[in-house]
């Protein structure tokens, strides 16, 4: 049986090449200073006020936009699968369509609608409403962020929802339970896996996603993604981006450490 | 099951083809990297279709990502085109190799008066080749302003708060504010960087925007009154609607010219300086104006503006405009980590 | 009525949603229309930009090599992924959620960081191109086959591999016959996350592509400052447009059943073992 395993073999060789090996290069970057000495000094700038707050800032923007995500994901299942239509994979393919065109001229027509002279606030003022001012701020990048990741939180809970046991809601109806008890009680407990996929796939990716920061940020607001990315490409100080990254990607472990913590770990029957 | 073998199959042999397709001869090749949008393609294909060479091209939008590509050793790069003050730099770190600019044969073409100017930091006229120039001003939608405008005032009087754009580029807006406060763009005191920052943080939030060159994209949309642009730009956004200016504000302002360079990569300087002669041919020189929009340094170009042309501070800045403007100068390491450090204190606030 | 009220706020909402997934493609296609150099005003109406894409040469490369990634890595990606995710599942349980943590660095990394220590690591072996890029699109493209198929071999039913087995057939041919159609949706969802992913990579092969080397990302990329080529907007809503089409006959032909599956495999890779964090 444990044959088997040599399987592995070449994925383990993949992940040893190509994941292993550059980590390497970066704890080796983070750990020395331009001149090649050692120093931790790029280790605790992540601590100085400057990245701090752009760490904060990441972490308030990724939270809220996880939030949010999973606030509009739960109805769009629920709605799906009332009507019937989660049956034909057709209505879900539509959700992953858009993904299908490049996400970063995605994210220019939502400039285009979201500009103080743009779609939206055309479409308001000639229907007699007060233009907007959402355009280079907080809210236009965590618009874009809630955009690119919707997705991944819809199918990720969709999946989650699906596996529930249709019986078990018609026994709970049967014995009296309204809509609210039902979600709260049965679906939205038994969705905890898929939720918390979800959560990863989103959270993740907001705390960096600097191209989304940088074209509806306008250049004001700076995720922990545009500071590492400006320490790389600008001011080519690798040394604290690699320092910065780290300290990131610890950040990121720890936090989805937690939120994985209740996910049961069980690792079923061994195939063979 | 037949459905599936079927599908392997397919896509084993796409796959395949690809590879097959991937797998060409090699031949003389050159590779260039330059700003975005900034060499029409037809040029490219013009000349790869005339001597054989083909011209591997790469983008990058800021002289500082540029070098952090050249200098991460990942790609050989040839040939280089990127503003004087990152030239200077690579010369001085040894990155370019001389080359005699004279064997070109539309040499002439390149006006006297703009060997002149690079020679400011290469005096022997060895190794950078000038490709378009010009200044930072302001570019503004005339309908939206009180008049015309002259002085970078406008940008810290709170007069156009929220409405106007500021440069996402860490020289250009300490340059703004150094030359607004009467200083050198080049200055290396600390107590005048200081100063400027100040300045730029209680500016921040009035500014709409930090971009580069899509700055110029917002003022004709009419989501911003003000942008502080390159000069091409505002002069591509004149042609569109003649109703956006450009000034070249009083307090001066940075000049610039961006040139092309053989680096000490470049394996083959003879293909290198076919192709720089290449651009300087007048017909190539015209497609790359028509496309660009920026001041040319080509005498052909220069003898063929128009009278739109001429008058425009944008294309033909009268001397006296110039004479308030610097040219950027590399900084020491040390002002360049402590402008840095201002400028990321800056933009996280 | 009550229920008629609730299907009819149902469908609202559905459709909103889908007002914003919808909406900047919206835009764009109006774009792809635009007689208008700049993205800001409307210049009437054009089909030139359409004819453009076929003509321009570097777009038609750009296409190409994207496709040419895509399609490559996420098959190579696949067929590693999935005799990996076979072995792994027989490991022992420690061995088993240290290299699954090994999994998902790629998935939790920055982007950036991905690709920049890729890069750093690929300049000391092989001159940066296509392989380049290649390699790396592999990488982080792995991890996705991975975790879609592990939750079908946890579910596979092992008795039919065994009796297969115990009837005579070698082990290769009972894979080939038993293993594989049952893993077949896990892994077609690993393929197309795959190829997804690879086709909207941005940042990765900015850092790890070659001179002369552009996928559409890097090239809008290269060109989003400055004003993005037109044609691009078109070239997009054909490729949208095509696969819409294609979607549309699939569903159309493709038995309601095989078809329920398959997408059910497919959101798989987003669902509920996409990641798992070792205790």
């Amino acid at each position: 049986m444990k044959r088997r395993s040599i399987l592995a073999g070449p994925y383990i060789l993949w992940i040893i090449g190509f994941t292993v090996i550059p980590l390497f290069f970066l704890v080796k970057y983070a750990l020395t200073d331009r001149n090649g000495l050692f120093t931790l000094e790029n280790i605790f700038a992540m601590f100085e006020p400057v990245h701090l707050k752009a760490l904060v800032f990441s972490t308030e923007v990724a939270v809220l936009c996880t939030a949010i995500c999973i606030v509009l994901s739960y109805p769009l299942v629920l709605s799906l699968k009332r009507l019937g239509l989660d049956k034909q994979s057709f209505s879900l393919y539509m959700l992953i369509l858009p993904m299908w065109i490049n996400f970063i001229l995605r994210l220019l027509a939502w400039q285009m609608i979201l500009s103080n002279n743009g779609i939206l606030n055309y479409f308001l003022t000639s229907i007699g409403l007060r233009p907007l001012a959402i355009a280079n701020s907080r809210t236009a990048i965590m618009i874009g962020i809630v955009y690119d990741y919707l997705p991944y939180m819809v199918l990720a809970i969709y999946n989650a929802v699906a596996e529930i046991n249709e019986d078990i809601i018609e026994a709970a109806r049967d014995l009296g339970a309204g809509g609210f008890l039902v979600f709260f009680r049965i679906i939205l407990p038994l969705s905890v896996p898929g939720l918390l996929s979800g959560i990863v796939m989103v959270f993740v990716p907001s705390m960096t996603s600097f191209v989304t920061a940088n074209i509806l940020g306008g250049g004001k607001e700076q995720l922990i993604g545009n500071v590492i990315e400006e320490e790389f490409m600008t001011t080519m100080n690798w040394n604290l981006g690699s320092g910065l990254s780290l300290i990131l990607m610890v950040f990121v472990l720890i936090s989805m450490t937690f939120t994985a913590r209740n996910e049961s770990y069980e690792k079923e029957s061994k195939i063979w | 099951m037949g459905r599936l073998k079927g599908a392997v199959l397919l896509t084993a042999g796409l796959a395949a083809m690809l590879l097959l397709g991937g797998c060409g001869g090699e031949k003389e090749s050159l590779t260039v990297i330059n700003y975005g949008m900034y060499l029409e393609e037809s040029v490219i294909e013009g000349f790869e279709n005339e001597t054989g060479i083909e011209i591997k091209y790469e983008e990058a939008p800021t002289p500082e990502e540029m070098y952090t590509k050249y200098k991460s050793g990942a790609i050989e790069y040839d040939l280089l085109c990127t503003s004087e003050y990152m030239l200077q730099k690579l010369m001085d770190e040894g990155e370019l190799v001389k080359v005699d600019f004279k064997q070109m044969e539309h040499y002439d073409n390149i006006s006297e008066e703009f060997w002149d100017f690079v020679r400011s930091f290469d005096p022997e006229n060895a190794y950078v080749m000038p490709y378009f120039w010009g200044t930072v001003g302001l570019l503004y939608d005339s309908e939206k302003t009180n008049g015309p405008l002259h002085s970078w005032d406008v940008l810290f009087d709170g007069s156009y708060a929220g409405d106007f754009i500021m440069p996402n580029s860490m020289r250009d807006a300490y340059m703004i504010a150094l030359k607004y406060l009467g200083y050198s763009l080049n200055t290396t005191d600390e107590k005048e960087l200081r100063e400027a920052q100040e300045l730029l943080l209680t500016q921040k939030p009035d500014v709409s925007a930090y971009l580069v060159d899509e700055a110029r994209d917002e003022v004709l949309a009419g989501n911003a009154a003000i942008a502080a642009v390159y000069s091409g730009e505002a002069y591509y956004a004149y042609a569109e609607d003649p109703r956006f200016q450009y000034c070249i504000p009083d307090e001066g302002s940075n000049l610039w010219i961006d040139c092309f360079a053989v680096t000490k990569q470049c394996r083959n300087t003879e293909n290198a300086l076919k192709f720089l002669d290449y651009l300087c041919r007048e017909d190539n020189a015209r497609m790359n104006y028509d496309y660009v929009k920026y001041a040319s340094p080509f005498k052909s170009m220069i003898e063929s503006y128009g009278e739109e042309e001429k008058n425009s501070d944008a294309i033909n800045p009268s001397p006296e405009k110039i004479n308030n403007c610097e040219i950027f100068a590399p900084l020491p390491q040390e002002t360049t980590d402590l402008m840095g450090e201002l400028w990321k204190e800056l933009k996280a606030q | 009525m009550v229920d008629r009220l609730k299907n009819r706020l149902c469908r609202c909402y559905i459709f909103l949603i889908m007002l914003f997934l919808y909406a900047p493609i919206l835009v764009l296609f109006a774009s792809s229309f635009n007689d208008s150099k700049s993205r800001v005003s409307w210049g009437g109406f054009t089909f030139r930009w359409y004819a453009g894409v076929f003509s321009s040469r570097s777009i038609m490369k750009a296409l190409y090599t994207t496709l040419a990634l895509a399609l490559l890595s996420a098959l190579i990606a696949t067929v590693i992924g999935v005799v990996g995710a076979i072995g792994i599942t027989a490991m022992r349980q420690r061995n088993y959620q240290i290299v699954m943590a090994f999994t998902n660095i790629p998935m939790l990394n920055a982007d950036i960081v991905t690709g920049i220590t890729l890069m750093l690591w690929f300049v000391r072996f092989i001159p940066l191109g296509f392989m380049s890029v290649l390699l790396a699109h592999i990488t982080f493209n792995i991890p996705y086959v991975i975790l879609s198929v592990i939750p079908k071999l946890q579910q596979m039913n092992i008795s039919m591999y065994e009796a297969a087995r115990d009837l005579g057939a070698n082990s290769v041919y009972a894979f080939f016959k038993i293993v594989l159609p049952q893993l077949f949706s896990g892994i077609l969802s690993g393929f197309f996350m795959a190829f997804t992913i690879s086709m909207d990579d941005f940042v990765v092969t900015y850092f790890t592509k070659g001179a002369g080397v552009n996928t559409l990302s890097t090239m809008i990329y290269g060109e989003m400052k400055k004003g993005i080529k037109p044609e691009l907007y078109a070239l997009s809503t054909l490729i949208f447009a095509l696969v819409f089409i294609i979607l549309l006959i699939v569903n159309r032909i493709g038995g309601k059943e095989e078809e329920g599956r398959t997408i059910r495999g497919r959101i798989g890779a987003g669902g509920n073992d996409s990641v798992r964090e070792p205790d």
